[in-house]
């Protein structure tokens, strides 16, 4: 087990490496540094002195891959690869724009994010598995049929509308919370996380009940429902001793992966809802076109992605006894 | 010629992709184990509605991709450089009728308070007029009455047009010597297999409303004007060819790649396999939104240094609606060709594939002849699948700033352009109810009828 993550985190150095040349390509290759330095500086009436001066700034001057004028290592050494790519993989995210360090900032924005995805990932894996399985219990009666129905009419909305119809209703008609903002002090937080949460349970019913509910019925056919049918069990408790144990291993499985990437928040609701989160942070970043931060950003969310997927395997052999790791 | 051609790269791809659907429609319609699917989902009442609304959506979308540049009336050979599609020249009363700002849906004045100037000289703060929507009017207080009488007229002309397609349809399916009040009796009862019955009622439906929208739309706005005064029904219009290139063109744009890296490493394995999956899993590991944010931020610096690539407005918004569904197509290639390799790993040991290798044939001939043919449902399965997701996904990312062109009609930008709208007092609702209508409409009738081909195709679910 040991010698199996301790391989799997091996794989994914060259997965992370393979990342950061993505982004490299994307960012200096498309574009030159000049092109970047154009940009922020505005594209019309700006000096070369000025582009210079940026590019002298940021330590842009270097080569891209290979610095033919410098001496042994340094050849590798002193390049832009070299000195702002691979040294994300210390995490040393280097500086943005308006020059705050990119690294401190994610530190402190990290725990607004995980404030709001945390608990909504878990009130929505409860609720959703409720309702899969009140869908399961009323299989092929009218409740169930158009039940799935109203999932998939749902699953047809847009997740801004669940956000803007929820702002509306909960805040400007009701008056029950806060349109956006955030605190992280007792009530008041939690009067300002009523409303993502909610919402953000509400908008992804759809699709996960009905996901979870064709997991559950796919174990109802199997042979040891019957069995405990046969043995006289009644249906409630076939379907929460045996069915939902079983139906566990799927949905545990699909839900551990996200667990790590709950710490960079989601784009939408940070910005909809004001949570100075990692999400608001990106889409700051997106619209100012600070290139450093989402590049930090891609590097982050492959790390914590990875770790999920290892997550996901180490929690197989967790759930489910028949899997060993080799 | 009074117009020239213009030949988008959407518009191409479209009609690439028109050809090749019309080519597998050919295909499947010779061959009796891809045609009895296809018989499954055509009996299916749900799928057949959405399949009709679907059909709206198409018609208005490919008459909105085909677009030419018109002659100027005075200048000999000169073109405008406007970029206009049929969609446009059909609804040019409602492109060209536009007011000052706001105004709601059917209203006959305005949504801002103006200084109003009298014959007589007063000048009062008051709503004025507006210009186009129910100017026709002499008291704008009979505007119920005025809808009312319309809209009968639009139903009753729409009603007449279904009811000769109804018999048109009658007359066809009649069995030789039977009376035409049994062959309708047989229709209205919904005794065919094929489910007629509901597909007629909601073309009907679609028609009568159709008619509607388009009587009306030529006296008021029907559904409202937005900031500078466009009509918010003629952006919603337009915003159905944005959305379903998103939907069709990024699987167009993916599929070559998933499928030939699909087959190639579930068929070779070895080092060929261990690179393929080394690419999908790089790729898939970025988290899509930021890669797409990565690319399209590349493309936004890359278009503004190097303005002259672009001849006008329309092909730069153009090029970047493709280059959004390329970047999405990237980042949805990897899941289905991680099920094509799975797939083929399994069918390279099927019997009929080694017998294939023993016969001699080469690796192209077995993989063209054998494994292709038996991945196909996966295929359309994840296509159909995928439509409604990235529809919706474009909302999102057109608000987060990463989407289509600002100037881009689409249902992203018209809800990101509603953002501060609902703050307003009182409230601007049209924009964003009419952006969000039509994409739900579409997003629906999309899982619809993609539920019953998932249910007709894949195997394990065949019953």
């Amino acid at each position: 087990m040991i010698a199996y993550i301790v391989r799997r985190i091996l794989y994914a150095i060259p997965i992370l490496l393979g990342v950061n040349l993505i982004t490299f390509a994307l960012f200096f290759f498309v574009n030159s540094p000049d092109d970047m330095a154009r940009i922020h500086l505005g594209v019309k009436r700006v000096t070369p002195e000025a582009i210079a001066k940026w590019k002298e700034d940021r330590g842009f001057t270097r080569p891209l891959l290979y610095n033919a004028a410098a001496q042994g290592t340094a050849k590798l050494k002193d390049t832009i690869f070299y000195q702002h790519s691979l040294r994300l993989f210390v995490f040393e995210f280097g500086r943005a724009e308006d020059n705050r360090d990119i690294g401190r900032e994610i530190a402190e924005r990290m725990w607004p994010s995980l404030a709001i995805a945390l608990p909504t990932f878990l009130v929505g894996v409860l609720v959703y598995i409720t309702f899969a399985l009140l869908l399961a219990f009323f299989r092929g009666t009218y409740l169930d049929t158009w039940g799935v129905v109203l999932c998939v009419a749902m699953m047809s909305v847009s997740v801004l509308f669940y956000v803007i119809g929820g702002q509306y209703l909960m805040s400007k008609l009701w008056h029950l919370v806060p349109i956006s903002g955030y605190d992280d002090t007792g009530l008041l937080a939690f009067k300002f996380l009523t409303l993502p949460v909610v919402v953000g349970v509400v908008g992804s019913i759809g699709a996960n009940a009905r996901l979870y509910r064709s997991f559950f019925l796919e174990e109802i056919g199997k042979d040891y429902v019957r069995t405990a049918r046969a043995k006289g069990l009644s249906e409630p408790r076939v379907l929460f001793q045996h069915v939902l144990k079983n139906a566990m291993i799927p949905i545990l499985t699909g839900v551990v992966v996200v667990i790590p990437s709950l710490f960079i928040g989601s784009l939408i609701f940070e910005s909809f809802f004001g949570i100075p989160g990692l999400g608001s942070y990106t889409i700051d970043a997106i619209h100012s076109q600070d290139f450093f931060v989402v590049r930090a950003m891609v590097f982050l969310g492959s790390v914590l992605y990875i770790v999920g997927l290892i997550l996901t395997d180490i929690s197989y052999t967790l759930v489910d006894p028949r899997v060993r790791l080799e | 010629m009074p117009f020239q051609p213009v030949f988008l790269w959407t518009d191409v791809l479209i009609y690439v992709l028109l050809a090749a659907a019309a080519g597998f429609g050919v295909y499947a319609a010779r061959h009796e184990h891809l045609r009895a699917p296809w018989r499954q989902i055509a009996r299916r009442p749900l799928a057949m509605v959405a399949l009709v609304a679907l059909a709206a959506y198409v018609a208005a979308g490919l008459l909105d991709s085909v677009h030419f540049r018109e002659r100027l009336a005075n200048g000999g050979d000169q073109y405008s450089a406007e970029v206009l599609s049929l969609l446009d020249k059909l609804a040019a009363p409602l492109r060209s009728r536009v007011e000052k700002t706001y105004s709601a849906p059917f209203a006959a004045h305005a949504y801002t308070k103006e200084t109003v100037e009298y014959p007589d000289g007063r000048r009062v703060r008051a709503y004025p007029r507006l210009v186009h929507g129910g100017a026709h009017l002499k008291d704008p207080d009979e505007r119920g009455a005025d809808i009312g009488k319309r809209a009968a007229l639009a139903t009753a002309a729409g009603g007449l047009v279904w009811l000769a397609l109804v018999a048109a349809f009658v007359a066809l399916r009649r069995v030789p010597g039977e009376a035409y009040a049994a062959a309708a009796r047989r229709l209205a009862r919904g005794a065919d297999p094929i489910p007629w019955r509901a597909i007629l009622v909601t073309a009907g439906v679609l028609i009568v409303l159709a008619a509607n929208a388009g009587y009306l739309s030529l006296y008021y706005h029907i559904l409202g004007t937005d900031q500078v005064g466009l009509d918010v029904f003629y952006k919603s219009l337009k915003s159905v060819r944005t959305g379903l290139v998103i939907g069709t063109l990024t699987t167009l744009v993916m599929l070559p790649f998933a499928v030939l890296f699909g087959v190639m490493a579930g068929y070779f394995r070895g080092w060929v396999d261990d690179v393929i999956q080394y690419v999908y899993t790089t790729l898939s590991s970025i988290p899509s939104v930021l890669l797409i944010a990565a690319a399209i931020l590349s493309l936004q610096v890359y278009m503004a240094n190097h303005p002259e690539v672009f001849d006008n407005v329309a092909a730069r918004a153009d090029v970047r609606l493709l280059f959004l569904c390329v970047i999405l197509g990237v980042t949805s290639w990897t899941s289905l060709c991680r099920l094509l390799r799975g797939e083929t790993l399994k069918l390279r040991e099927a019997d009929y594939v080694q017998a294939a290798q023993a016969l001699g044939a080469s690796h192209l001939a077995v993989m063209a002849r054998h494994v292709l043919p038996n991945i196909m449902h996966i295929v359309l399965i994840t296509v159909v699948l995928d439509f409604s997701g990235l529809v919706l996904a474009e909302a999102v990312l057109s608000y987060v700033g990463v989407g289509v062109d600002p100037t881009t009609e689409s249902w992203g930008n018209m809800i990101n352009g509603a953002r501060l709208e609902m703050a307003r007092e009182p409230m601007v609702w049209w924009s964003l109810t009419a952006a969000f209508g039509f994409m739900f409409v579409l997003v629906l009738a999309a899982n619809l009828f993609s539920d019953a081909v998932r249910d007709a195709f894949d195997p394990r679910l065949r019953r």
